[in-house]
C-alpha cells in the first residue's frame, strides 16, 4: 500500500495536497482497498461554497459499502473534480492522482497542523 | 406439530451440548422473571383452529356478499385464479430477501419484471422493489426530496385532494425532522379547489410538491403547467397515481412528474381489510441513488449467462446505518409478485379493458344518481371511477339503509372534510353490474323517501 | 439456464384474461387525458403460468431445505395459515366497511393484540406497524413523543450497541435523535459501563437486542435497563429474536418498555420472499396513550349470550398514523391462527427447540469454525469464516459452497463485530437430521477450505447461474427491461 509521503492525512482517511494557500482533497489507497470496486462518486459541495472542517465533502459506494469524505481545512471550494462521477474506477486505479475530489482555498491553514505525516498514518493500520 | 423431536433426539442432543435438561439452557435469563405462565388458551388442533377461524371470518359481511361501492383508496377488482395459485408456490412465499442470487433467481427476476411495468406504466424511468403501501410510499417520497435538497429546503406542499391517510402518514413521517413544514392542506382548505391554486405556495424552500391522480376524489386534471411551475422554483413533484387509471390515462411521467408513488393494491391484490398492499415508487432516473428501498439490477456472472442482482445496497440501512436516507429493509416482496402476474395475466389489452370498464360504468353510475330527486354529483371535472355525491341524508344513516339492501355504500367524506359533510365517494369497478347500480339507484330513491 | 423476461415472451395480440362488456352506454374519456402508448406484455394464461413456475424454480425457500439465515428466523410457515388467510371472509373486506360488517376482523384483530400483550409483558400493543422496520420507527416516534410530552425535549441521544440491525441507527436519525455508539464487552454483552458514562440529562433512550446479535442473552439486562431509566431514559427492545424468549421471559418484565414484535420471524407468517412483514408494537403502561392507531377495542363489553362489539380508536397522544388502514390485516391472521395452535406451552416449546437446535450446532460446529464468544447461546450463534491456514477461503466462500451441498447459506458478515461471521439460526422447526447434515457440510467445506480451496472460492457449481458480476450491475444500472428502452 502507497502513503506518498509529500501528503498529509486524515485518521478517517482522507488525504491533503497543498499547493501554496489551496488544498486538494482525496481519499487514501487504504480506503479505496477497503471500499473494494468504487461505483459511485458524488461530490456533494459546489465551486464557491463556504465549507468547515469536518463537513461531508462527497460520497463515495462501492458495491458492498458506502463512505464519506470529510473535508479536512476549512475555506471556500474553488474547484470540484466532476469528472469522477463517469469514471468512479479512477478512486482504485489512482487515489492520488486522478482521483482527486476537491480543491479549497484555505481559510485557516493551520487546522492542517491536526493532520498525520505518511509514517504516522501507516502506522494505524488495524 | 412443528417441532419434530422425539423424546431420544433431544435426549441425545442434549447430551451433546452437555447440559441435563432444558433449563440448563436459559441461566442466563433472571431467574426471578424465568418462565412465566402466559395466561393464554389452550392450544386447537388444526381443525379446531380453522373451526375458530371460519367461525370469525363468518362474522363479517364481505364484498362477495354485498354490492360494493365503497373505494377511497382500496378497490374491489376481479383477481384471476392464477394469481394467487402461483403466489402459493412455497419457492416463492417461503423464501426471504434475495441476499444470495444464485438461489434466488426467481424472486430476483420477478422484481425486475415488477421494476420494469411500473416504469412503464407511471412513465417514470426506475420503480424500486416497492413499498409498504401507497400512503408509506408518498411519505418516502417527502424524505426523499428533502435528501435530495439536502435539507436546505424545508416545505413540502400537499394537496388538500390528496388522500388524507397519506397526508397523515406523512407528518408523522417528517415530525422528527426539525423545520420542515407541510403547507397546502390546513384544515379549511377548499379540498375541491383549482390545484393550479396550489401554484401560490410555491417559492425558492420549497422541496416537493406532492398531487394525486385521479385525486381522492377521483378527479382527473391536467397538471402539466403547474409542474412547469414548480420545476421553475427548483421543487421537485410527486403525483400518487391510480395504477389502473394508468392503463387509460396519460401518465405522470407525461406531465413531468419527478415521482410516482401509488396504492398497488388493484393490481391483484386482495381487499383483506387494509393490508397486506403495495406501495409503488418510481422516478427519474437522476434520482435513481435518492430511492430508499430495494432495486434490482440485470448483469452476468463469469460464463456470461443473464442474472439479477440486488443493486445500489451502499445506499440502505444495513450498510449506512444512521446515514441511511430510509430506514426500510422488508419490502413487500409477495404483494410486488402478485402485482407482476396480475399485469402479465391481463396484458396491455385486458389492463385496459378493467379501466374501461371501471370508466364507463362509473359515468353510467353518476348519470343515473345525478337523476334522483334530492342527490347531485357534485363532481364537475372529469373523473376516472369515483365521483362525489351530496346526500339529503346523513352518510352514516343512507348506508345503513344501503346496507339492509345488501350494498356496501360509499366513502363518507364528512369524516375526513368537514366541509363536505353529507357527501359521499362512490367507487365504481368492473365488478359492479349495470344491475347492481340500477339497484343502487333504486335503494337511494327508496332511502329518500322512507 | 435463463427464462426470457415477460416482455421477451410477450406476443402482440394476446390476451391471458378477458372480461365482460359494459353494458352501459359508451362515455368518452376527453382527449386530452388518452393514454397512447401502454408497453405491457402480452401473453397468454399458460405463458404466464409457466414463467412463474420456471421462475420460482430457481428460488430456494424453507419448504424446499433447511434455511439457517441468521437474524431472519426462517422458521416453517404451516400452510393452514394460508388457507385461514384467504378464508372469503376476511379476504374480501373493505377496510373502510362499516364496523357493524366487520366484527370477526376487529374480534381477531383485538384478540392478537391482546395474545401479544401477555407474550411480550406489555400493557398496550398497536397493530399498525408494516414491518419490523417500521415498528421500530413507532417505537422510537414514541419516545420522543414522551419526552416531549414530559417538558423534556433536551433529551436527544439514542445509546444503541455496535451490534445492532442497520435499521436501529437508520431509525433513531430518521426521527431526529442523535446516536451514540455503545460497544459489546468481552463477553458478547452490551458494555454496561459504556452506557453508564452516557446517563445524563440528554439521554432519551437505548435501543437493546436481547438476545443480542451474537445470539446471547444480555446478561446484565436488568442493570442496563435499570441505568436507563434511573436517567430519565426508555429503554427500546428490538423484538427481531424474540422467537428465543417465547414462554422463556417477558421483554416487559425485564423493564422493556417499548418493543416492536416481528410476525414474519417470531409467529411463523411466512417471509414471501422480502415481505410483507409486520411489526406490531407493544408499550409499558405509560406509552400506550402515544401508540399509533386505529387500535381495535371492545366498544361495548359482552355478555354471556352475546359477542362484544368491537371498534377502532386512536389513543389520545397518538404519535399518528404510519400507514393506510390498521396494518397488514392477512398477516394477522396467520400469527393468531399459529398462536391459537400453540398455546402456552407450545410457544415455549418453541423457544425451547429454537435454543436447543442452535446449542446443538454449535456444539457440532465450535472446534472447527472459531466461535468468538463461546458460551450457550440462544437461538443463534454467530461463527467465524476464516482460518489462518486456509487463507483463500473466506466466509461468502463457505456460503456459497454450501449450496452445492443442498443448504442455504447463513447471514454473512452481519454482525459487524466479527469477522467474516457466519450468523448462524437453525429454528425449531428444522429435525436433528437436518442439523447433523448440515453440521456434516460445514465441516466436509473446512476440510475442504484447506485442501481444495478452489472448490469454495469457485462455488456454488449447479445453480442457475454462478457468482454475479455485482460491480457490472451497479455501473450500468439497468433496472428494467432493456425493450423498454426503444
Amino acid at each position: 500500500m502507497n502513503f506518498p509521503a509529500n501528503l498529509k492525512y486524515r485518521t478517517t482517511d482522507e488525504w491533503v495536497r497543498i499547493e501554496d494557500d489551496i488544498a486538494v482533497i482525496g481519499i487514501t489507497d487504504r480506503a479505496q482497498d477497503h471500499l473494494s470496486d468504487v461505483v459511485f462518486v458524488e461530490i456533494v459541495v459546489a465551486v464557491d461554497d463556504e465549507v468547515s472542517k469536518d463537513d461531508v465533502g462527497a460520497t463515495i459506494e462501492s458495491v458492498k459499502a458506502a463512505a464519506d469524505v470529510n473535508i479536512p481545512v476549512s475555506g471556500t471550494v474553488t474547484e470540484i473534480n466532476e469528472g469522477l462521477a463517469d469514471t468512479p474506477e479512477t478512486v482504485n486505479s489512482d487515489p492520488y492522482g486522478a482521483a482527486w475530489m476537491l480543491k479549497i482555498k484555505m481559510s485557516s491553514p493551520s487546522e492542517l497542523d491536526d493532520l498525520l505525516s505518511a509514517d504516522d498514518y501507516k502506522a494505524l493500520e488495524d | 406439530m412443528f417441532t419434530p423431536h422425539t423424546e431420544n433426539e433431544r435426549q441425545d442432543m442434549l447430551h451433546t451440548i452437555g447440559v441435563s435438561n432444558l433449563e440448563d439452557l436459559f441461566q442466563d435469563v433472571p431467574a426471578k422473571y424465568r418462565f412465566p405462565n402466559l395466561d393464554l388458551p389452550p392450544a386447537m388442533t388444526e381443525m379446531e383452529a380453522l373451526d375458530n377461524l371460519n367461525y370469525l371470518a363468518g362474522a363479517n359481511d364481505t364484498t362477495h356478499d354485498l354490492a360494493c361501492f365503497l373505494g377511497a383508496g382500496a378497490y374491489n377488482h376481479y383477481i384471476p385464479a392464477a394469481v394467487d395459485n402461483l403466489l402459493q408456490r412455497g419457492e416463492f412465499y417461503s423464501a426471504y430477501t434475495p441476499y444470495q442470487p444464485e438461489i434466488s433467481q426467481g424472486t430476483l427476476q420477478a422484481i425486475f419484471e415488477y421494476q420494469s411495468l411500473i416504469a412503464a406504466l407511471t412513465g417514470m424511468d426506475v420503480s424500486n422493489a416497492s413499498h409498504y403501501d401507497g400512503a408509506t410510499a408518498a411519505a418516502e417520497a417527502g424524505v426523499m426530496a428533502l435528501n435530495q435538497f439536502r435539507f436546505k429546503r424545508t416545505k413540502i406542499i400537499v394537496s388538500p385532494a390528496v388522500n388524507p391517510q397519506y397526508r397523515q402518514t406523512l407528518r408523522t413521517y417528517l415530525n422528527g425532522y426539525k423545520n420542515v413544514q407541510i403547507v397546502g392542506d390546513e384544515p379549511g382548505s377548499n379540498p375541491l379547489e383549482d390545484p393550479n391554486d396550489l401554484a401560490n405556495l410555491l417559492d425558492d424552500n420549497s422541496a416537493l410538491l406532492l398531487l394525486q391522480y385521479p385525486d381522492f376524489f377521483g378527479c382527473v386534471y391536467d397538471y402539466a403547467q403547474l409542474i412547469e411551475k414548480a420545476h421553475a422554483t427548483g421543487a421537485l413533484v410527486a403525483i400518487a397515481a391510480n395504477p389502473t387509471a394508468l392503463a387509460i390515462l396519460k401518465s405522470p411521467g407525461e406531465y413531468d412528474a419527478d415521482i410516482v408513488v401509488g396504492e398497488g393494491q388493484p393490481l391483484g391484490i386482495p381487499l383483506s381489510f387494509g393490508g397486506p398492499y403495495l406501495g409503488i415508487f418510481a422516478t427519474k432516473k437522476k434520482y435513481v441513488r435518492k430511492i430508499a428501498g430495494r432495486l434490482v439490477g440485470e448483469t452476468t456472472d463469469a460464463e456470461g449467462r443473464r442474472g439479477y442482482v440486488l443493486t445500489l445496497t451502499a445506499r440502505e440501512q444495513h450498510i449506512r446505518r444512521e446515514r441511511a436516507t430510509s430506514n426500510i429493509c422488508t419490502n413487500q416482496g409477495l404483494m410486488m409478485l402478485a402485482s407482476t402476474i396480475y399485469l402479465s395475466l391481463l396484458g396491455k389489452q385486458g389492463f385496459r379493458q378493467v379501466a374501461n370498464l371501471c370508466y364507463q360504468k362509473a359515468h353510467y353510475a353518476a348519470q343515473e344518481i345525478a337523476k334522483i330527486p334530492g342527490f347531485s354529483v357534485e363532481t364537475s371535472q372529469p373523473f376516472f371511477h369515483e365521483f362525489i355525491v351530496k346526500c339529503p341524508l346523513p352518510v352514516e344513516d343512507l348506508n345503513l339503509h344501503l346496507l339492509d339492501h345488501g350494498i356496501l355504500g360509499g366513502y363518507n367524506l364528512g369524516s375526513d372534510y368537514p366541509s363536505l359533510r353529507g357527501h359521499m365517494l362512490i367507487s365504481v369497478t368492473e365488478m359492479n353490474s349495470r344491475d347492481e347500480i340500477d339497484v343502487l339507484c333504486q335503494v337511494l330513491k327508496e332511502g329518500n323517501h322512507d | 439456464m435463463t427464462e426470457p423476461t415477460i416482455f421477451e415472451l410477450s406476443s402482440p395480440g394476446r390476451q391471458g384474461v378477458r372480461f365482460p362488456d359494459a353494458k352501459v352506454p359508451e362515455y368518452n374519456i376527453p382527449a386530452q387525458f388518452v393514454r397512447q402508448e401502454l408497453p405491457l406484455p402480452e401473453m397468454s394464461e399458460l405463458d404466464v403460468v409457466r414463467h412463474f413456475t420456471h421462475i420460482s424454480q430457481f428460488n430456494y425457500g424453507v419448504d424446499i431445505g433447511f434455511y439457517p439465515l441468521g437474524s431472519c428466523t426462517m422458521k416453517y410457515n404451516p400452510k393452514i395459515n394460508e388457507a385461514g388467510a384467504r378464508l372469503p371472509g376476511f379476504a374480501y373486506t373493505h377496510p373502510s366497511q362499516p364496523i357493524e360488517t366487520v366484527q370477526g376482523n376487529l374480534a381477531l384483530m383485538f384478540g392478537l393484540q391482546e395474545w401479544l400483550k401477555e407474550i411480550g409483558g406489555f400493557s398496550g400493543v398497536s397493530m399498525q406497524a408494516a414491518a419490523g422496520a417500521q415498528g421500530e420507527m413507532v417505537g422510537i416516534k414514541i419516545i420522543a413523543a414522551y419526552h416531549q410530552n414530559n417538558g423534556d425535549p433536551q433529551r436527544v441521544k439514542m445509546l444503541i450497541p455496535d451490534s445492532a440491525h442497520g435499521t436501529n441507527p437508520a431509525s433513531s436519525a430518521m426521527s431526529g435523535f442523535e446516536i451514540v455508539k455503545i460497544p459489546t464487552d468481552a463477553d458478547g454483552n452490551v458494555d454496561f459501563k459504556a452506557v453508564k458514562a452516557e446517563t445524563d440529562e440528554t439521554l432519551a433512550g437505548l435501543m437493546i437486542t436481547n438476545p443480542n446479535t451474537l445470539g446471547l442473552f444480555e446478561q446484565q439486562v436488568l442493570d442496563v435497563i435499570q441505568v436507563v431509566h434511573d436517567a430519565g431514559g426508555l429503554v427500546y427492545g428490538d423484538g427481531a429474536n424474540m422467537n428465543a424468549l417465547l414462554g422463556i421471559v417477558r421483554p416487559g418484565d425485564l423493564g422493556i418498555d417499548v418493543m416492536h414484535y416481528n410476525l414474519h420471524k417470531t409467529f411463523s407468517t411466512p417471509h414471501g420472499g422480502g415481505g410483507p412483514g409486520s411489526g406490531p408494537v407493544g408499550v409499558a403502561e405509560k406509552l400506550v396513550d402515544f401508540l399509533p392507531g386505529p387500535i381495535a377495542e371492545i366498544i361495548e363489553e359482552g355478555t354471556d349470550e352475546e359477542a362484544p362489539f368491537y371498534g377502532l380508536v386512536m389513543p389520545e397522544k397518538s404519535i399518528g398514523r404510519v400507514k393506510s388502514f390498521f396494518g397488514q390485516f392477512g398477516i394477522f391472521v396467520r400469527a393468531y391462527n399459529y398462536i391459537s395452535m400453540l398455546g402456552a406451552k407450545g410457544l415455549r416449546q418453541a423457544a425451547e427447540y429454537a435454543v436447543l437446535n442452535a446449542n446443538y450446532l454449535r456444539v457440532l460446529v465450535k472446534n472447527t469454525y472459531h466461535i468468538p464468544f463461546d458460551r450457550v447461546c440462544m437461538h443463534e450463534f454467530v461463527a467465524e469464516g476464516r482460518w489462518k491456514d486456509a487463507s483463500e477461503a473466506r466466509a461468502l466462500d463457505i456460503a456459497k459452497r454450501l449450496i452445492d451441498y443442498g443448504f442455504h447459506p447463513p447471514t454473512n458478515y452481519f454482525p459487524l463485530i466479527v469477522h467474516e461471521a457466519l450468523m448462524i439460526e437453525p429454528t425449531e422447526t428444522e429435525s436433528k437430521q437436518a442439523l447433523d447434515a448440515f453440521a456434516d457440510a460445514l465441516l466436509k467445506i473446512a476440510e475442504e477450505a484447506h485442501s481444495a480451496p478452489e472448490l469454495l472460492t469457485s462455488a456454488p457449481h449447479n445453480t442457475p447461474v454462478g457468482r454475479l458480476d455485482e460491480v457490472k450491475a451497479a455501473k450500468e444500472l439497468i433496472l428494467k427491461d432493456q425493450s423498454l428502452n426503444k
